[in-house]
């Protein structure tokens, strides 16, 4: 099916939905909401790792009555955050299991008077020993979350990897580490709670999810389904980092409502946010691979471990990612990949754009260059002798039924990027020049939706209306938030009904008005919601001309005149569809085996950096990157994604490093910690080749991901090209490349066998 | 408890506007929380991000950072001021169709950065571009598309030169 020749608005440019709202400063983020009689919210936060709360005390000199104070105590319902596990308190209750976990939340009509009450509560407590490292936690000498530290294990077994090593000719190992990603989201964390016993609790935030927010609001306050009500505000960035914190800061803010009796606003400031909410898991991972003597590889035994933090959050989910795309884009016999997720005293790691898939993309895509060194091949070679290709089956035995076009998206990449001329001309000019020129690449997949059966158990329902005032609204509980949901979504409904791209709306994301369509997370909103809304309108055409005498051929007019029809016969213009997986979608849970997602998106992205040998700094000069995301369905939008995904990639490579000191997040400002700035981020390159994915809205697949899983192994790749040293660690800092640079050569060559 | 505040005048957008306030009170909370204009968004509170960034007396400040006594007579152009009545300014339109707003929270404090950046330089290299708004800081773009849309907004005046064209990239 090639449908890109056919369309009128999908696949074109059309500005985006909200823009002019954006552009003009009237669009309404949670923190621009005013409302009569409103409080503000504070939170009083742990000063240590771990431990039990042995009193609390509060300022003799504040006069407290003036002050609405929450406790674990004032829970109605059940205390903990609703996600995967319920293990998370909503409020500490007893005992602290990170620094900056919330005790105690104070509302009050003065916000400077909030911020003073905070430091007016004095927490005593009794220190537990506390661990913060995956090694601390494998150890198991101290446990501090279930028996034995562990969030969640998997096991994928392909073929069998211990009878390759006898007849590999190579083996080559190699351990590989990533660091903690903040999301930087620009807009902080906020929420604003309203409760009536009449009404019951409506929140309004800055939010990802809001039918998350929603479930887990229900349990913490008790509440039927129909008395919670959440609406999602315009939103300054997410990145993950808005999937599942507002579950946490909705339930804070409508506690101090309820008590308070009055709306509650919470919005964090910068230092609080960057403290107190989720990150990207660090990492370690190790590989020992297995190859012929013609550089293909026989075996790959792969364990991820990652670091959870103190709850179990999303970390299995995480995790299952991580497993799923350790492999990388390769074909190979036996696989075996053991993973485990580890408990820390520390902040719990969330969602982050990639979610587990950078963190093994960029250890495999590393060592993949590792191995060429190893065995004397060119990593570009390496590749190409390994790639998957039509019909080859990954790790967990899923065959690649779609076109798989690794090898073309490389030769965009190295001729778009002069990729041979330039690494030949660096390698002349480097001898004589103390700033090191290098190429490097990284090739991979990312899986788009939810892994395994998640889409089944999701079971999203969406679809579409028509108002009173002739417009037809999209109906749906994802959210914008950047990446552009709106655009998208309106557009394939304008595609699909055969109406203007203006006579389209999105209802607002309010689980009062919209069903419960799925988070907007993990590549999903363009392909999956996006076949339900293509669904949703095919199906409207067949309500209407069954019921409403519409013809075949129709104008604008006429599908408002024939809704209209409609509606004075019927009642509501309603069209709603449940998700259907692809036929043939099979996945066993148990052996971790089977059909890991619905489709790829497939990527090749190729580095150009420079090390200067006097600053140690390393900086990105240029960067290409060609993927196959399915169908575009909006170029503007599309390029965008990629840029800027490319842009954290490069802050999670070279500039971005969380530092926690006693479990505490010591630079949560953006003094210290550092982002790629207009004058850091280099020219961008990007090249898309279109395979239209049937089961996709208008062949489209998920892209939101993908740019973020190559920056980091193309630029260490790049940089063990510019000076023939190896950094298997990130971030790489120039104090890390001091260190190692300024040491006599002790060069880690990688081990081969 | 406000009788020691002072009051302070100064022209936003265009129009006079007096505010009794506490003297150090910040710029940023005189426009959001007195004025209402809620378009200049707060990222960071300590000038980094560059979210708040104003006009003053024609200089590009951030307004978390100015106390309102330091604004006492000053002239400040905020984003609410760009567009003139129904049509977008030549930036705005700029975003609009190149892309250069995705999330929109540094967008207000970018398009202020980008008018400051063309009112010295109508027609700023590429360099002078990066340069111009290394203060704001935007976490969803990658930057690119919104150099991409200030060289646009420039693309029909006068003096534009190839060179602009086609560096963006």
């Amino acid at each position: 099916m090639n449908t890109c020749a056919t369309t009128r608005i999908v696949g074109t440019p059309v500005p985006r939905k909200e823009g002019v709202d954006k552009l003009l400063g009237r669009a309404r983020y949670v923190d621009d909401i005013e409302m009569d009689g409103l409080w503000h919210g504070a939170t009083v936060r742990s000063s240590i790792p771990r431990g039990l709360i042995r009193s609390i005390g509060f300022d003799r000199k504040v006069d407290w009555n003036e002050f609405t104070v929450v406790t674990a105590a004032d829970i109605p319902g059940q205390n903990h955050v609703q996600l995967i596990a319920a293990d998370q308190p909503c409020l500490a209750d007893g005992k602290v299991s990170h620094c900056d976990e919330a005790i105690l939340l104070i509302a009050h009509a003065d916000k400077q008077k909030v911020r003073e009450a905070v430091n007016s509560v004095r927490i005593e407590y009794e220190p537990l020993p506390p661990i913060f490292t995956i090694e601390e936690s494998e150890e198991q000498k101290i446990v501090i979350w279930g028996s034995d530290n562990i969030f969640k294990s998997f096991l994928l077994e392909k073929g069998d990897v211990e009878s390759a090593w006898a007849k590999a000719a190579h083996i080559v190992e190699g351990e590989y580490r990533t660091g903690a990603q903040e999301h930087l989201y620009i807009e902080n964390n906020g929420m604003i709670a309203a409760y009536s016993a009449e009404k019951g609790l409506t929140v309004w935030g800055s939010l990802q999810c809001p039918y998350y927010v929603h479930r887990s609001l229900v349990a913490v306050f008790n509440l039927s389904e129909d008395k919670v009500r959440v609406i999602q505000t315009e939103t300054g960035g997410a990145f993950g980092g808005k999937e599942d914190y507002p579950s946490t800061l909705a339930a804070h803010a409508s506690l101090l409502a309820m008590k308070s009796g009055h709306p509650v606003k919470m919005v964090y400031d910068r230092m609080e946010d960057l403290a107190a909410t989720t990150k990207r898991h660090p990492s370690r991972v190790r590989h020992r691979t297995a190859l012929d003597k013609k550089g293909k590889l026989l075996a790959m035994d792969i364990e991820v471990a990652t670091d959870g933090g103190a709850y179990s959050t999303l970390s299995s989910t995480v995790l299952s990612r991580a497993t799923l795309h350790s492999a990388g884009p390769y074909v190979c016999p036996n696989v075996r990949v053991r993973s485990c997720s580890w408990a820390t005293n520390t902040v719990p790691y969330g969602a982050f754009r990639g979610f587990g898939a950078p963190q093994a993309i960029f250890a495999v895509e590393r060592h993949m260059d590792e191995i060429a060194v190893a065995i004397g091949i060119d990593p570009i070679e390496l590749r190409r002798r390994n790639f998957l290709h039509d019909g080859d089956t990954t790790a967990t035995e899923q065959v690649m039924r779609e076109p798989v076009i690794l090898d073309k998206l490389l030769d965009r990449a190295l001729t778009e990027s002069s990729y041979e001329e330039k690494r030949a001309r660096f390698a002349r000019e480097n001898r004589h020049n103390p700033v090191k020129r290098g190429m490097g690449i990284a090739a991979f997949y990312h899986g788009s939706g939810f892994t395994g059966s998640g889409e089944r158990y999701l079971n999203s329902l969406a679809g579409i209306d028509v108002t009173t005032e002739g417009k037809l609204r999209v109906l749906v509980a994802n959210t914008e938030f950047g990446q552009g949901t709106n655009t998208i979504l309106t557009q394939i409904a304008a595609e699909a009904i055969g109406l203007d791209y203006n006579d389209v709306i999105m209802a607002p994301a309010d689980t009062s008005i919209v069903p419960n369509s799925g988070p907007t997370v993990a590549s999903r909103t363009s392909m999956v919601v996006g076949r339900l809304i293509e669904r949703a309108c095919a199906q409207l055409i067949a309500m209407l001309s069954e019921h409403a005498e519409l013809d075949e051929q129709f104008t604008t007019a006429e599908f408002f005149a024939a809704c209209d029809r409609y509606r004075a016969a019927k009642g509501d213009v309603v069209s709603l569809c449940r998700y259907e997986a692809p036929p043939g979608i099979f996945w066993d849970d148990q052996k971790y085996r089977g059909e890991a997602y619905p489709a790829f998106a497939w990527s090749v992205q190729v580095a150009q950096v420079a090390v200067d040998t006097v600053t140690y700094s390393a900086e990105v000069e240029e960067f290409w990157s060609a993927q196959e995301v399915g169908r575009v369905l909006n170029p503007v939008l599309a390029g965008g994604q990629i840029e800027g995904g490319i842009a954290q990639g490069i802050g999670y490579a070279l500039y971005e490093k969380v530092i926690l000191q006693n479990g505490h997040m010591a630079n949560n400002q953006m003094t210290n910690y550092i982002m790629p700035t207009a004058e850091d981020v280099p020219p961008i390159h990007v090249y898309f080749e279109e395979i239209p994915f049937q089961h996709g809205a208008f062949g489209a697949k998920g892209i939101g991901e993908l740019p973020h899983d190559g920056p980091a192994p193309a630029i260490l790749n790049a940089i063990k090209d510019a000076i023939g040293v190896s950094f298997n660690s990130i971030p790489l800092l120039p104090e890390d490349l001091f260190a190692k640079l300024s040491t006599p050569q002790t060069l880690e060559e990688p081990t081969a066998v | 408890m406000n009788k020691g505040w002072p009051t302070i005048r100064l022209a936003v957008n265009g129009e006079m506007r007096a505010v009794r306030t506490p003297a150090m009170k910040r710029l940023l909370d005189v426009l959001r929380e007195d004025l209402h204009l809620t378009g200049t968004k707060e990222g960071c509170g300590e000038g980094e991000c560059g979210s708040c960034s104003v006009r003053m007396n024609g200089e590009l400040v951030n307004s978390c950072l100015v106390p309102i006594l330091q604004a006492e007579g000053a002239s400040i152009e905020t984003v609410e001021g760009l567009a003139c009545d129904a049509e977008l300014h030549p930036l705005q339109k700029a975003f609009l169709d190149c892309g250069g707003a995705q999330c929109g929270i540094c967008t207000p404090g970018m398009l202020m950065a980008a008018t400051q950046l063309l009112a010295q330089n109508p027609h700023p290299s590429m360099a002078e571009i990066r340069e111009g708004l290394a203060g704001n800081l935007c976490r969803c773009t990658g930057f690119i598309r919104i150099f991409e849309s200030v060289i646009a907004a420039t693309a029909n005046s006068p003096g534009r030169t190839t060179e602009q064209a086609t560096d963006a990239r």
